[in-house]
């Protein structure tokens, strides 16, 4: 018989005989009842808590405040993609920066050691965020792949504020991910981080040392902090 | 097998009264494992803060019960998700038939060079020296494994694998075997780290992870992790083998979430790792990253049989935290190489005798006080002290026989000594002569008794026992019927 | 942890099992738990064939020897009073294990019915008798260690702490990892004295840097190791029974 099988067969006829599967209470999850301030509030205190940085800007100025954050950075090479609207936009506005646009529609394969050696920032969007935690959720795409998230030692993330959920059970359930999952799904809470040593925290051991999260806010731009 | 790599330091947990002697005499191990565990409870009490801590628990003990009621289904519904994903799905009986399958996909692409995210079931199955003696070259990418791989060491935590060495030993290693300066600064350490691992992920053939839940519902490979290796490991190398125990199936995509909140905050007091990374598919057609075959090993070894046992089973529930070695104030003591298992502390203690037999472990299920902390913070309520209590019955072969080895400590002596109990504690009179005497001779108590008495003084009995001052005190009772003071009833 | 229990009115009798700790080396604990209930009104029944509850043979395994000796304490509290045990661990195994060590069997009802009348004395005293206390006693400073047994098991943290706070001239001080168990554990001790030995040696140092002259348990396995060692130290601390310590500064 094969391993499958055995292993099956010995789960199935089970000595001590079959088990009741219990139901699921799940209201510890979810149902926070947050106003749209404290989502943000809290989104942001945990980030900030884990070393992420948030930047807040009216969407229409959005591009102004990413050209801000690359000056503050000192980045000269970024990695975007082309389609998603942030990308597109981003690509437009830095048309005549002094920063050098890297294209991320190429096989891996064709361009490995260049993204690990030579991109100063991955730009991504998000598709939404966590309020309890403080994580961005990501679907990485052939537009937006999934290394450059990872590889280049800052990402700088674009969410827009009122794409914020309570908590990943909110996400989960409010976005129906059980219907169909991507190759990759990713929460991203802060840059790439150990305790390894000692328990003391050090930054961006594998992963980016910086996480920027640029937050759009539609239209009136009240209760922007910055 | 990781015993037979040369220069690999070696525990057993046959020996564990002579590595937890060297560990309680070794102030720096003392020291490290203290200051860390200190922290991590500490960290663990304020990241449950705002939560309603009882209920979560509930609600994840549910969740895993729930899977482990359903777990053929469950586990022929996550290959069958998996398979059409495009994930590739194989079962192995034990560590033995993981480690081959492992190795012939690495064959089959001609891999010479594997990178590893955590996994500590490829611990479990000494994959990395069953890959060395096929000459393929294995490296841990996690921070502490790697520092512990440099230091041919097994991990001594299962969260944090270098939590036994300090910044100085950490600078110490580093500085031999890569050539790093000296030096106290963590991040020039983990900076070092980070360049030398950042040349391996890209050369390496194939990624081996772990898993921390398999969604059956989606095919979902889901991995908890904060330093990005996981993602690197899962995502550079154009092979990705995951391996995992076929108890970490998970029903459904919101039982995750949970199961998350509560594995983060009891493993290392956070609310959140830095990365969830859900893997459902290898790299699609038009994707530009990612491995292009994803393999799925499931391991028994051992598993289904802890399944059969409706008390055993509880074991399966485990989430792998880490919050019950945390909380443990023998491993607090002498820390985790000194049980000789891949899984150390409470849970190493009720896991260990499934994988490995009671006659190797014998010494695992008495190495506890029964305190009770461990299931006190347990994530998922398993009843880690009732559990150490049923392998010691195991043990003494007083069980019902459902763990290898079980009978394996049953000494003739030691039974007439719990007969000898027995009788005296059934037959009251005795029992109240014998403590008498007991009570007369207590000048006689020898001063050394044992082991206890080169810490402690000997306990002498009372000159007379309970039983007799209160027949005493009942007679001088009945003499003055009014000595009692009354309170009024409230 | 124990659900949350609801405790009966104040009873007329209550049934005592004090444990053969107790019975053979600190029997004036038993009495003076005897003394603090009867102060309350309370008549204390001591059922003279009690031995030990069996946990030590629960403990190490041997089941059927356990089952055997927690039998015969069955049958020693036919009436429907509260029995109060003068010890966590005593209690706990009463309460919790042995409805476990009889399920299915034919005593399977009764071992539930007595666990259910089982009390832990801090508990019954604040519980039960909701005690009110008069210190007599001279300004100390105590450290309380509560057993892991009352603490987890039973789920009394809070009862012995408590019962300290209602003597005025008392002050209960501050120990570093209060929780942490003392290294006992029973047959613990014995099989692993090495690990159990740097644990008491932790936990000694915690009640000494904590200033206290004297420290209280509620169970006399802890005190016996506890005070075992700073009596190997010669330290000055003394241990102490709750009960005794009660009973001596305010009667």
């Amino acid at each position: 018989m094969s391993a499958r099988n055995a292993i099956l067969k010995r789960l199935r006829e089970r000595l001590d005989g079959p088990l009741s599967a219990p139901e699921s209470d799940f209201t510890v999850a979810t149902n926070r009842g947050w106003s749209e301030e404290e989502r943000l509030a809290r989104f942001e205190r945990w980030i900030g808590s884990v070393h992420g940085e948030v930047v807040h800007v009216d969407e229409a100025r959005w591009t102004e405040a990413l050209a801000g954050v690359l000056a503050d950075k000192g980045v000269r090479r970024l990695a975007l993609g082309k389609q998603h609207p942030v990308a597109a936009e981003a690509r437009s506005a830095l048309a005549d920066a002094d920063v050098e646009l890297v294209d991320v529609d190429r096989d891996i394969e064709q361009w490995q050691r260049e993204q690990f050696e030579s991109v100063d920032a991955g730009l991504t969007s998000t598709r939404g965020a966590i309020a309890e935690t403080g994580s961005l959720w990501l679907w990485p795409t052939p537009d937006e792949p999934r290394l450059i998230s990872l590889v280049p030692p800052l990402h700088i993330a674009v969410l827009d504020a009122d794409t914020l959920a309570d908590t990943f059970f909110d996400v989960v359930e409010g976005h129906g991910w059980a219907d169909g999952m991507p190759t990759n799904a990713l929460l991203i809470s802060g840059p790439s981080k150990t305790a390894d040593i000692e328990q003391t925290l050090a930054y961006g051991v594998h992963g980016p040392r910086e996480l920027v999260v640029i937050v759009r806010h539609a239209g009136d731009s009240a209760g922007i902090s910055r | 097998m990781s015993g037979q790599t040369p220069g690999v330091e070696t525990y057993t947990p046959r020996e564990f009264h002579r590595q937890a002697h060297d560990a309680l005499g070794n102030p720096q191990i003392r020291a490290n494992f203290r200051k860390a565990m200190d922290g991590l409870m500490s960290k663990r009490r304020d990241s449950f803060d705002d939560w309603d801590l009882e209920t979560l628990r509930e609600l994840g003990a549910n969740i895993r019960l729930r899977a482990l009621a359903r777990l053929p289904d469950l586990l022929e519904q996550l290959e069958a998700n998996c398979e059409a994903n495009g994930i590739r799905v194989h079962w192995a009986e034990d560590g033995d038939e993981a480690c081959r399958i492992v190795r012939e996909i690495c064959e089959s692409h001609g891999a010479r060079s594997v990178i590893k995210g955590k996994s500590m079931v490829s611990e479990e199955m000494h994959l990395n020296a069953h890959l060395e003696e096929a000459g393929i070259e294995a490296l841990e990418s996690d921070l502490g494994e790697y520092l512990v791989q440099l230091n041919q060491q097994t991990p001594s935590h299962i969260i944090m694998p270098a939590i036994h060495l300090n910044t100085d030993e950490i600078s110490e290693i580093l500085h031999d075997k890569t050539g790093t300066e000296r030096t106290r600064d963590v991040d020039y350490m983990t900076a070092a780290a980070r360049q030398q691992l950042r040349e391996r992920f890209m050369a390496a053939d194939v990624g081996v992870s772990g898993v921390n839940f398999a969604v059956a519902e989606t095919g979902t490979l889901c991995l908890v992790e904060n330093e990005g290796n996981g993602r690197m490991t899962t995502t550079v190398p154009p092979v990705h083998v995951a391996v995992t125990g076929i108890e970490k199936v998970v029903e459904q995509l919101r039982d995750v979430p949970p199961l998350y909140a509560l594995l983060t905050r009891s493993a290392t007091g956070q609310h959140v790792t830095t990365y969830f990374n859900m893997i459902s598919s290898p790299r699609k057609e038009g994707e530009h990253d990612g491995p292009k075959e994803v393999h799925l090993v499931l391991v028994d070894s051992g598993r289904s049989r802890i399944y059969q046992d409706d008390e055993l089973l509880d074991t399966l529930r485990c989430i792998r935290c880490g919050a019950c070695m945390n909380h443990c104030p023998v491993y607090t003591r002498v820390g985790g190489h000194t049980y000789g298992t891949t899984y150390p502390g409470p849970i190493g203690s009720i896991l260990s005798p499934h994988l490995m037999g009671l006659e190797e472990t014998k010494d695992l299920p008495t190495a506890s006080s029964l305190c009770g902390a461990c299931g006190e913070v347990c994530p998922v309520k398993i009843p880690i002290p009732d559990l150490l209590v049923r392998l010691r019955k195991e043990s003494v072969g007083e069980g019902r026989g459902n763990v290898p080895g079980a009978g394996i400590k049953r000494t003739r002596k030691e039974v007439a000594a719990w007969k000898g109990f027995q009788w005296l504690a059934t037959h009251p009179g005795a029992w109240r002569s014998g403590t008498a005497v007991a009570g007369k001779l207590r000048a006689l108590t020898p001063a050394k008794l044992g082991a206890w008495t080169d810490y402690r003084t000997a306990p002498k009995p009372a000159s007379t026992t309970l039983h007799a001052l209160v027949k005493r005190h009942q007679a001088s009772k009945s003499h003055e019927p009014n000595s009692k003071s009354h309170e009024e009833e409230r | 942890m124990t659900a949350v229990k609801l405790y009966p009115p104040r009873p007329d009798k209550v049934y005592l099992f004090g444990t053969c700790l107790i019975d053979l080396f600190y029997p004036e604990a038993g009495m003076d738990a005897i003394r603090l209930l009867e102060r309350e009104g309370i008549e204390v029944l001591f059922p003279e064939d009690q031995t030990c509850c069996g946990q030590p043979a629960y403990t190490s395994g041997y089941h059927d020897e356990a089952r055997a000796v927690a039998a015969a304490q069955l049958d020693l509290f036919p009436e429907p009073w509260p029995i109060v045990v003068p010890s966590g661990s005593c209690g706990g195994m009463m309460r919790t294990h042995y409805p476990q060590l009889f399920a299915g069997s034919d005593l399977e009802a009764k071992a539930e019915e007595v666990a259910g009348r089982v009390f832990e004395l801090t508990e019954f005293l604040i519980h039960v008798c909701h005690l009110d206390l008069e210190d007599r006693g001279e300004p100390e400073k105590v450290a309380m260690h509560t057993s892991c047994s009352a603490r987890r098991e039973m789920g009394l943290a809070e009862t012995g702490p408590a019962l300290l706070a209602k003597l005025g001239q008392v002050e209960l001080v501050e120990q570093a990892r209060a929780a942490e168990c003392c290294g006992f554990g029973g047959t613990f001790a014995v099989r692993h004295p090495e690990v159990s030995a740097a644990m008491v040696e932790d936990k000694t140092q915690a009640i000494e840097a904590s200033g206290a002259k004297r420290f209280v348990t509620s169970d006399c396995g802890c005190m016996m190791n506890i005070g075992g060692r700073f009596e190997k130290l010669n330290k000055s601390i003394q241990g102490e029974h709750i009960a005794s310590y009660l009973w001596r500064r305010t009667s």
